[in-house]
């Protein structure tokens, strides 16, 4: 029932201890959040979770497997894909150029053949034309195909960013304040995005989140975290209520 | 190696290796405010070394009037070239910063080859400079003596401003955080010309004291020297100036110690410090006296 | 469409080949080196390109790989009996003292051993960023011209080999220019050329895309030096002498000045600017001799060409830093409306 586990995952750069002792559990298909105040840990979490960091201790199973070791690529190819806090899409290349390139991971063409453009190596580059084009379309982005990914506004960068971490065929997908930047009308189109793109794309999804409407809108989940440390879990009726949470994190921000 | 020669390398090793500390004193300078491989530092050594011979043979200045000039212009000649050719990138990407630091490089050097021309010069050395000293039955030439004593009271006073000055102080500030010290009202401009300027400074006293040791100038001998130097910052960390004398002083040493009890491979000499540098870069790229920075995601 | 687009492509790189072919029937024997110099030029600025445009890799050891490329094919296309003319000091390895292959598998020898060097030396300093990657290639560089230099029964040392026939025509270095252009472009539309690129605008988001970083940037570096290799080899058997100080940083640098000068990762204009910057290093050398104007002589300032082309690299990085091109192509399309407009006006 679990996809992704970790077990008192702990981080520390130095003397600064990031993270500690965390565990936490996404069920498959399950939406769940991470949530606390700025520098609460929560990126860090995810960097952990990709293979960008490399745990002080603890571990990390997703899908039954230890990946707390492994390097970020391999991890993508098991079945995680992510997005990032300050977006990060390849900037020079176009709209389309950027989902075909996610699909590179899954492509069992050798170099030669690739450069050959051998007929077996075409119709695979057709194959993901074809199967980038239409995630486009589902994000609702086919019109800028051809745009530069920078061109794109704000809000769109963002469902680019999610389109290509789709393409990667994940099982899992790591959204990284997905609504940051984003005004009230655009943050509930995203929430019901959000649990579309789970249903359709059979997903389970981990997701760090400022805007409290979205959390609580889509995460059936929610772990809190504070100074690296798990302050409170439960679903959203309970975090609201939670003492504690207010403290630390409503009672911070307002 | 008997006792004696031991010690006559020994001496050698100190000079270089104090050549190369002074040198890649403006390295790590630079590098430390400005994330920036300063290529064309080693050219700014060179023309210390031929405005003393200018100095003593053209305009015939004493031969001390000479270095105080040398001194002064090669700071501001390094003033120069960060105005003229790294200023104008500041926010551009590394790689172009890069592209026309090795651009100034071919430039000083092809300028002193045609204002300089190529046949070698000789360094004007006072003849006391030539003496050599018996020292229990080792004979030393008096410059092994003269060059790490002049080294060592150059870097007591780099250290002094550096680390006790309110100038000092604000070259620390940027070096921590640009922007945070531009903030708090540090002319960060100002600061980055300064360090130009000492850096230079530094590399012309070790420009003369280089041609007292190795007096043939061509327009071409600022360059080993300086990839040597530079070398020797990343292997004391670079950023951090008492690094780069660590690093200048193990890397003369390592040179002359190895070419001395290994004359097989003395053509390889050359190699011996890129073959450091890469291995410093594989295992310990903060280098020795470094402090590691990760990249934030 | 697209078999007329290609036939297009066809006809272009045809009239490409009869220009050449008059123009190496009609030029002098310069006007020819210089010619085959720029097609030269043209593959070294390809391969640099590769490494620092597409992938966004920082390498400043060209001039290494393009000796190991440069040796191989020398040490492989002469006779025995050149060799041991040329080994007069100390007598060449026994091995190789008897092997001699053609000119074109001699060539693409240079490439192959460049490459796997390339590959074996890049491997262990990937992981470091630009000027930290920069200043260990040239590192590497350098350690490859200090070996070169003392390995006399290998490379002849610091004597250098002379008198190696000179194989290197228009045809060998057209043509291959040619091919590297074409493999550029399908290496760029390549799901690999894609990946290099994601790795160039963002390494941490390429990783997280599933692209092993590791492995495509080793792919770029042994590219890169495969091809310098090819050229390096051109080189060597269009000059007939090689020795370890024609691989110094310099030369290092007049690559890099193409690729700068032609918009680092543009195909087009790397080659255009590898025609352009050649013809002027020639056409300028004359700032650096002797000056004939018939009923005067004027002496030449030696050093004063490469002041020109420092300050011509700084300008242009300081104030056109995209280059003649950016990272934009002459395509077929752009050129579409300029011929279009052609096409009208003769009817």
């Amino acid at each position: 029932m679990t996809i992704l586990r970790t077990n008192n995952l702990t981080m520390r750069f130095g003397g600064l201890t990031a993270v500690s002792d965390l565990t936490i559990e996404v069920p498959r298909g399950g939406i769940v959040g991470l949530i606390g105040p700025n520098g609460a840990g929560k990126t860090t979490v995810f960097n952990m979770i990709t293979g960008v960091y490399k745990p002080t201790s603890g571990n990390i199973i997703f899908d039954n497997k230890d990946i707390s070791r492994m390097e970020p690529h391999v991890i993508t190819r098991n079945g995680i894909a992510r997005t990032f806090q300050n977006i990060r899409l390849f900037k020079d290349l176009s709209v389309l150029d950027n989902v075909m390139i996610a699909n590179h991971l899954r492509l069992d063409s050798n170099f030669f053949s690739a450069v050959a453009r051998t007929p077996g190596y075409r119709q695979k580059e057709e194959g993901i034309r074809k199967k980038s084009l239409e995630l486009l379309d589902e994000v609702g982005l086919l019109e800028f195909k051809d745009a530069k990914s920078t061109s794109l506004p704000y809000g769109q960068q963002r469902k680019l960013e999610i389109a290509r971490a789709l393409a990667t065929d994940p099982k899992m997908l790591l959204l990284d304040e997905p609504a940051a930047g984003m005004n009230p009308q655009e943050s509930i189109e995203l929430m019901a995005f959000v649990k579309e793109v789970r249903d359709k794309f059979d997903l389970s999804i981990l997701m760090i989140e400022h805007h409290m409407q979205v959390i609580m809108g889509v995460c059936e989940h929610i772990y809190v975290l504070d100074y690296g440390l798990k302050i409170a879990e439960g679903n959203p009726g309970v975090i609201q209520n939670d003492p504690k949470v207010i403290e630390a994190y409503l009672g911070v921000e307002e | 190696m008997s006792i004696n020669t031991f010690f006559q390398h020994l001496s050698n090793g100190l000079a270089l290796g104090s050549l190369y500390a002074l040198i890649a004193i403006g390295y790590t300078m630079v590098y430390g405010i400005l994330r920036l491989i300063n290529f064309a530092h080693g050219e700014i050594f060179m023309i210390s070394t031929y405005v003393v011979f200018y100095g003593v043979s053209m305009f015939y200045l004493p031969w001390w009037v000479s270095i105080l000039v040398a001194i002064l212009i090669t700071g501001l000649l390094g003033i120069i070239v960060e105005r003229a050719a790294y200023r104008p990138l500041r926010n551009s990407p590394r790689i172009s910063v890069m592209i026309s630091a090795i651009g100034a490089s071919y430039l000083i050097q092809n300028l002193a080859i045609v204002i300089f021309g190529g046949r070698p010069k000789s360094f004007p050395i006072p003849d006391y400079f030539n003496t050599v000293i018996q020292v229990q039955g080792v004979s030393v030439p008096i410059v092994n003596f003269f060059i790490p004593v002049i080294t060592l009271v150059a870097l007591v006073v780099l250290i002094y401003i550096v680390e006790k000055t309110k100038t000092g102080m604000a070259m620390r500030a940027v070096s921590r955080d640009y922007e945070t010290a531009r903030l708090m009202g540090i002319s960060v401009d100002n600061i980055v010309s300064i360090t130009f300027g000492l850096g230079s400074m530094m590399a012309a006293i070790g420009g003369v004291m280089w041609g007292l040791k190795y007096p043939n100038l061509i327009p071409l001998i600022g360059t080993m020297p300086g990839l040597k130097a530079f070398i020797a910052a990343v292997i004391g960390g670079i950023g951090n100036i008492k690094g780069a004398v660590l690093g200048g002083f193990l890397l003369g040493m390592t040179e002359i110690m190895i070419i001395a009890s290994l004359p097989d491979v003395t053509g390889y000499r050359d190699a011996f410090a890129f073959i450091l540098l890469i291995g410093i870069l594989i295992y310990k790229p903060s280098g020795l006296l470094g402090q590691d920075i990760g990249e934030k995601v | 469409m697209i078999d007329k687009k290609n036939l297009i492509r066809f006809g272009l790189i045809l009239i490409l080949i009869l220009i050449l072919t008059i123009l190496n029937t009609t030029m002098g024997k310069y006007e020819i080196r210089v010619l085959n110099l720029a097609g030269i030029y043209i593959i070294l600025g390809l391969s640099l390109n590769v490494i620092n445009g597409f992938t966004g890799l920082f390498s400043l050891g060209h001039a290494g790989f393009m000796a190991i490329g440069a040796y191989t094919s020398s040490l492989l296309t002469m006779s025995a009996l050149q060799k041991e003319s040329n080994f007069f000091a100390e007598p060449i390895v026994p091995w190789l003292a008897n092997v001699q292959i053609g000119f074109l598998p001699a060539l693409l020898m240079g490439g192959i051993i460049a490459a796997i060097l390339g590959a074996l030396i890049a491997a262990p300093i990937l992981k470091l960023t630009d000027d930290y990657l920069a200043i260990a290639t040239l590192g590497f560089s350098e350690i490859i011209r200090v070996i070169f230099t003392n390995t006399q029964s290998l490379t002849n040392g610091a004597l250098g080999i002379k008198g190696l026939t000179r194989f290197t025509t228009i045809h060998y270095t057209w043509g291959i220019a040619i091919l590297t252009v074409l493999f550029m472009f399908s290496l760029r539309r390549s799901s690999y050329g894609k990946a290099l690129m994601a790795i160039r605008e963002d390494q941490t988001a390429a990783e997280a895309m599933g692209i092993d970083l590791f492995k495509h940037k080793l792919l770029a570096f042994t590219i890169g030096s495969f091809f310098a290799g090819i050229g390096g080899g051109l080189l060597a058997h269009l000059m007939g002498t090689i020795d370890p100080l024609m691989f110094r940083f310099l030369l290092t640098f007049n690559v890099l000045l193409i690729v700068v000068l032609g918009g680092i990762g543009s195909i087009t204009g790397t080659a255009i600017s590898a025609v352009v910057v050649t013809v002027m290093l020639e056409w300028l050398r004359f700032l650096d001799g002797v000056i004939d104007l018939g009923f005067m002589t004027i002496q030449g300032i030696p050093g004063l060409r490469m002041v020109l082309f420092s300050l011509l690299l700084m300008m242009v990085i300081i104030f056109k830093q995209k280059g003649l091109m950016g990272r934009d192509e002459i395509t077929l399309d752009s050129l579409g409306g300029f011929l279009g407009r052609f096409k009208k006006k003769e009817a």
